[in-house]
């Protein structure tokens, strides 16, 4: 945040607004000074104005086109939806028992999974700032519970470090922030912290290492009942005659430092993973239910658009029903809203200008993989004490999530036994068979998990290269490819806008999707009701 | 996202490993390769286009149709000229991802080579890394 050089300080105007006008008039004044602005999102939209009878078409029925068609239709557009899969939702999906996939190449995987179980393979967890999505899932009854990101038992794992035993994450935090307080307390004390405080700060600042880092009088980070309330006991508290408690011994700083796992912190503290975080009960897929409720009697399933025309009477989309491939159909409408995904839009003959042909060309589309696996207990809840979160790795899974539902039963779960992102091993995992993505994830995880060996039952695999309704996971846009295209990409053309989570800045995030949807639809509104 | 290029390769350890394999299908690739940093440890043309390539272009090479299509590299005229597939492989296409970051100029020149003499490609020029080394400017 940047500091303005104002005569007057903000905090000194806020007291001002805040005594004059009152506290909403203080809210609002604070959100437009930068504060307290946690989401773009601005309530409910408001489409004022009589679109009189303009029609649009809307191409792909995932959140963004979901979102653009109810908000239309309530506004009083005609509203039609064409969507290439035979269900509604796009990427917000979820795999249960019974469901057949067929990737590309045409492998296809039928899910075992108990009733009740699943996966979602594409977006799994919802950060409290994205609010857009937290109002329509409000709006559309969709029912959340807590996602959880951070685990403190969860485990952080390195084959190359403690032997290849897996660490709690509570005690790598508190032996991390331990040792650094005990060297900053020692730096403070040998007045090496002068020049940079006074002394006055300087002995609050013991104090605050002293709680932050579990330091003991001396300032010094050892095995003590103290620090054990933060990194675990060797023996915990307990009832009767041998309840005492024993601390546990501290890793030394070396051992934290050199097993690099101090560097899967930072997924517990950046804002996207802050708790709380959110998921639909039951599945991710509700969303996409909830919506499809609204408006799934405007939406064409099976249909692949192969042309995009306009002039300036309005849009022509060709099409074929994918069930009958050979026949080619029309719709046209005044107005378009597009949220193909451009790994493929950049593949169909569109009717752009250059500036947005040239961006619907510029984003490369990242690899992603997850897998979930069926175990026949819950043996990480059971065994392991691990209610949901996270367990991050240097093998080739990177990561095991644990479900954040259903605690403490007896029987079946499923895991979430890999997910990569945009590196190396999503490449690696993409290009082998179904089959072998579920082998590779389990026989890695049983590293972390032994009980992987006796436990496994089945699991499915999504390689996003190989979504035949996107051909990757997101848009993968450089700094460079912003700068230049992203304006671009987002103008009104003619008359079609692009949206989706390509078009935000927040890429393979719902909210980015929501987000462009709106800022799209209120634009095209503007220019509606202006002619 | 470390881009340290730490090579190591799990190779060995999966050999240990595949006796604990729960599903016998996953054999049938055989020893298998894995990165660990950013880059891809990979070396030969063909493991690059087993373990990469192939995610998208298939066994085959042959790609594949969905809502959109991932284009065929089999007996493909583009592949004459080395220019394009190594420029397509360091900078990507539309939305192919570039590898360039990921890959040396040798892997680059390997998997290149590798196309342009497979899956019904047939042509002897090699490329060298050095060839690699001056698309990437």
């Amino acid at each position: 945040m940047q500091e303005e050089s104002l005569g007057v300080t903000r905090r000194d105007l806020l007291s001002l607004i805040g005594a004059m006008a009152g506290s909403a008039a203080m809210y609002h004044a604070m959100t437009s000074l930068g504060f307290a602005a946690e989401s773009r999102y601005q309530g409910a939209v408001k489409l004022e104005g009589d679109p009189k009878g303009a029609s649009v078409l809307i191409l792909g029925a995932g959140l963004a086109g979901m979102t653009a068609a109810l908000e239309l239709r309530t506004a009083g557009y005609q509203v039609q939806v064409l969507e290439f899969n035979k269900r509604a939702g796009g990427r917000n999906w979820t795999i249960r028992g019974g469901d057949t996939y067929t990737e590309l190449g045409g492998a296809t995987q039928n899910c075992d999974f108990q009733p009740g179980l699943y996966l979602n393979p594409g977006p799994w967890r919802i950060p409290y700032h994205h609010r857009a999505l937290l109002d329509y899932c409000r709006r559309l009854n969709v029912v959340l519970e807590p996602f959880v990101q951070l685990n403190h038992n969860a485990y952080l794992h390195s084959s190359r470090a403690f032997g290849g035993a897996p660490q709690r994450i509570r005690a790598v935090k508190a032996d991390l922030q331990g040792h650094v307080s005990e060297l900053l307390a020692k730096v403070a004390q040998q007045g090496k912290l002068d020049e940079a405080l006074t002394r006055e700060d300087q002995e609050i600042l013991l104090q605050a290492l002293r709680s932050w880092g579990a330091l003991d009088g001396d300032y010094r980070y050892s095995a003590s009942l103290f620090s054990s309330q933060f990194r675990g006991y060797a023996t915990p508290p307990g009832g009767g005659l041998a309840a005492m408690p024993a601390p546990s011994e501290p890793v030394a700083l070396s051992d934290i430092l050199k097993s690099q796992l101090w560097r899967y912190l930072r997924n517990f503290s950046s804002y996207n993973f802050q708790s709380t975080m959110f998921q639909p009960v039951g599945g991710m897929d509700s969303i996409g239910k909830a919506f499809a409720r609204e408006i799934g009697d405007i939406i064409r399933f099976n249909a692949k658009v192969t042309k995009i025309q306009q002039n300036d009477r309005g849009v022509t989309v060709s099409y074929v029903d994918t069930t009958t491939p050979s026949i080619q159909n029309s719709v046209t409408a005044d107005w378009c809203v597009c949220t193909i995904p451009l790994s493929i839009l950049s593949q169909i003959p569109l009717d752009v200008g250059p500036a947005m042909q040239a961006a619907v060309e510029a984003v490369p589309y990242a690899g992603s993989v997850k897998v979930g696996l069926q175990f026949k207990r819950r043996f990480w809840e059971e065994d392991d004490a691990i209610y949901g979160g996270i367990s991050y790795t240097d093998l080739p899974i990177r990561q095991i999530a644990y479900p954040n539902t259903g605690y403490n039963h007896s029987g079946r779960g499923v895991l979430l036994g890999a997910y990569l992102f945009e590196n190396p091993n999503a490449y690696e995992f993409t290009a082998m068979a179904p089959n072998e993505r579920v082998a590779r994830a389990v026989e890695f995880g049983a590293a972390i998990h032994p009980q992987y060996k006796s436990e496994f039952e089945n699991g499915i695999a999504v390689a996003w290269h190989r979504v035949p309704f996107t051909l990757g996971c997101s848009g993968e846009w450089s700094e460079d490819a912003r700068k230049q295209h992203y304006a671009n990409l987002c103008q009104i053309d003619g008359r079609i806008v692009l949206a989706g989570e390509h078009a935000s800045t927040l890429p393979a995030w719902q909210e980015g999707a929501i987000l462009s949807a709106l800022d799209a639809i209120t634009r095209l509104h503007q220019r509606v009701v202006k002619i | 996202m470390t881009r340290r290029g730490e090579l190591r390769c799990w190779a060995l350890m999966l050999a240990g490993l595949l006796a604990l394999m729960a599903s016998g299908a996953a054999a049938q690739e055989g020893q298998r390769t894995f990165s660990s940093g950013y880059r891809f440890v990979e070396m030969s043309g063909e493991e690059l286009y087993n373990n990469i390539c192939r995610g998208c272009h298939m066994g085959d090479a042959k790609g594949s149709t969905g809502a959109g299509s991932y284009p065929s590299l089999a007996a493909n005229p583009n592949l004459e000229s080395t220019g394009y597939p190594i420029t397509l492989v360091v900078h990507g296409r539309r939305a192919m991802p570039p590898f360039g970051g990921m890959m040396s100029d040798a892997q680059v020149a390997a998997v290149v080579n590798y196309l342009r003499t497979h899956f019904g490609n047939n042509y002897s020029d090699m490329v060298t890394a050095q060839d690699v080394s001056e698309a990437r400017r």
